[in-house]
């Protein structure tokens, strides 16, 4: 479960001052179903996942993921999530599989129980063909699968996703949608940022949309529909950031 | 501080930068290969600079064919004809130097009449005097052989024209001739070498993180902040002391064949103790290094923005390592409090085993402080978000 209480975020910009990237936002997301953030470029999606994620400290507010709060246990809320966005690249010159452990023995994990857990997912992921290859030598697809691998490795509860398919093919994009869609049906907590309607539309039981900063609107889609009057989400989207609802 | 997430990144980074073609010419080639090859390609040169014989004009000399014959059978110079023009000759190096040897000299000198040469060179200008100087040298034992001959002539003891004999003494031992010589240049070749070994990998561990975007997977992981910098620092040390060894093994190899291929008469009898004390006052350096290095390069945006600082550091560093190792300069108190000097001089006091324990406590103490501070510094950058994210 992810509780977020008046998360609020402040940058220093030497040219515009104060940027409010993120202010005083609240939401919660539970177990088993997919939270989508939906927002154009410098919403403030990506700060809001990063301050979940503990990589960033809020200014004011908290958070809750997994019972453990942001501020007060960081380390255990980023061995509680797994963590997959366009910024989290691979390190090159390290191969796959060694990649994955590399990344499951941060998470503390035994040996003998990271190497099986491994074996699972390279397994389920059909990632065994390219096991050994440097993550430098990898198709844009080979690597998605081997961090989407990464962020399994420690089989968290709960899984932030920023912009996973940004600047993805078809069929990448398509096969990390499938995965994220697998996470909600294993009771893990999903939280899924995108700025691509017709995936939140497919893939969100609930949708919040962010602009400026702010969550203008919240709910599953058809709570949106019923509140907006419209039927597609884009319509939604454009009505709700104009203020007309 | 937990060591079980230090040593998983540093051994993750130490093999990561082991298979970097740069970090291996940065850690390997240039210290195992580059160097010794330019210091045996150096002193090759400077010999075959030496074999050459130097050309020379002799002015004057009529009547004088003995002491001219003298001259040649040194055959250390090449003899050009004279020429008037010869100080411009010498000021533009086509001739090194002149001598100039009056009207019948040899029979001014047989006939016990006052008579005197002039040798004429470039001041300043090492060859010429150095030629200068063996002229100078040769006419002298010429002088000297004169005086012994007309004491001789009569019947007068040599003690007449030399009362006394001042003879100059070594008292230093091989170890500690060998130890002075090298003082004054292994300490600069190992804070260098340090240096280097530090720059590359500490730049690709931190800006080429941010760069790559492998940064915010890291940071996405549960390891606390100062584990995971420290396990980079880690790595960054073991780079700077590994090239460092690999720097004195290869030269002192190269110095081996030096001599025994009869290139240069260099000491080769040194202290083991005195070389492993200089090693151990080496690290608290070494940390101070790697950890300024990664400061740098967390700071950075890019690895190119990181070059840019560390380039003047390299200068900063580079420079106080050759202030200490110019002779004459020695170790004070004052001197020991200054970063990387005081590491130089005592090095040079080490090798030459007149260090004393109270210096050696005092520059490890400082440095020791120096490095703990700058580790705190880079441990607290790298828990700062506006430097992580620094766009």
């Amino acid at each position: 479960m992810i509780e977020a209480r008046q998360l609020t975020k402040v940058f220093q910009d030497r040219k515009r001052g104060q940027v409010r990237a993120v202010d005083g936002v609240d939401f919660r997301c539970e177990p088993g179903r997919i939270f989508g953030l939906l927002g154009v470029n410098g919403a403030g999606k990506t700060t809001c996942l990063r301050i979940l994620a503990t990589i960033l400290r809020p200014t004011a507010g908290t958070a809750v993921v997994q019972g453990f709060d942001i501020l007060a246990e960081p380390e255990k809320v980023r061995a509680s999530i797994g963590f997959l966005s366009t910024a989290t690249a691979l390190y090159g010159r390290m191969t796959a599989y060694e990649l994955v452990e590399y990344f499951g023995r941060l998470h503390g994990m035994e040996d003998s129980a990271l190497h099986a857990r491994i074996e699972t997912l390279f397994q389920t992921l059909d990632m065994n063909g390219f096991r050994d290859r440097r993550c430098d030598k990898l198709s844009t697809g080979m690597k998605q699968k081997t961090s989407i691998a990464r962020t399994l490795a420690h089989d968290p509860p709960v899984m932030i996703f920023d912009e996973p398919t940004l600047g993805l093919d078809v069929l990448t994009a398509r096969t990390v949608l499938g995965f994220i869609r697998e996470c909600g049906q294993q009771g893990k907590t999903v939280i899924f940022s995108t700025h691509v309607m017709s995936e939140a539309e497919k893939m969100c039981d609930e949708i919040a949309i962010i602009h400026g900063g702010r969550i203008l609107a919240e709910g599953a889609l058809a709570e949106l529909r019923q509140r907006t009057g419209e039927e597609h989400l884009e319509d939604i989207f454009i009505k709700v950031v104009e203020g007309r609802v | 501080m937990k060591l079980r997430p230090i040593g998983i990144v540093y051994r993750k980074e130490l093999r990561d930068l082991m298979r970097d073609f740069r970090a291996i010419i940065s850690m390997i080639v240039v210290p195992v290969i580059i160097v010794p090859v330019i210091m045996l390609g150096a002193l090759k040169i400077v010999k075959m600079t030496m074999k050459s014989e130097p050309n020379i004009m002799v002015l004057g000399a009529e009547g004088s064919p003995g002491t001219v014959a003298a001259l040649r059978a040194l055959h250390k110079f090449d003899f050009v004809p004279a020429s008037e023009d010869f100080t411009n000759l010498i000021r533009t190096k086509r001739i090194r130097a002149a001598v100039e040897i009056p009207k019948d000299f040899d029979a001014a000198v047989d006939s016990d009449r006052m008579t005197s040469i002039r040798i004429y060179a470039y001041q300043g200008e090492p060859t010429s005097m150095q030629i200068a100087q063996q002229l100078d040298e040769f006419f002298r034992q010429r002088r000297d052989q004169t005086v012994r001959r007309r004491l001789a002539e009569r019947s007068l003891p040599e003690t007449v024209a030399v009362p006394f004999d001042v003879q100059r003494e070594n008292v230093a031992s091989p170890k500690q001739v060998t130890g002075s010589l090298l003082g004054m240049i292994l300490p600069y070749v190992l804070i260098v070498m340090c240096l280097t070994g530090a720059i590359y990998p500490s730049v690709d561990l931190t800006a080429g993180e941010k760069e790559r975007g492998t940064l915010e997977t890291l940071l996405s992981s549960p390891v606390d902040r100062t584990n995971l910098v420290l396990g980079k620092m880690l790595a960054v040390l073991t780079m700077s002391l590994g090239t460092a060894a690999l720097a004195i093994t290869s030269n002192g190899f190269a110095f081996y064949f030096v001599q025994r291929g009869g290139m240069a008469k260099l000491p080769l009898e040194l202290d083991p103790a005195a070389l492993i004390g200089v090693c151990i006052v080496m690290i608290p350096l070494a940390v101070l290094l790697s950890s300024v290095t990664v400061a740098v390069g967390l700071f950075a945006r890019s690895c190119k923005e990181a070059n840019t600082y560390l380039q003047p550091m390299l200068l900063l560093a580079i420079l106080p390592a050759i202030v200490a190792a110019l002779p004459g300069v020695d170790f004070n108190y004052r001197a020991a409090f200054l970063p990387v000097v005081n590491i130089s001089l005592l090095c040079k006091e080490m090798l030459a085993g007149t260090s004393h324990w109270g210096h050696i406590l005092v520059v490890f103490g400082s440095t020791s402080v120096y490095a703990a501070l700058t580790v705190a510094a880079a441990v607290k950058l790298f828990k700062r978000e506006s430097v992580l994210f620094r766009s």
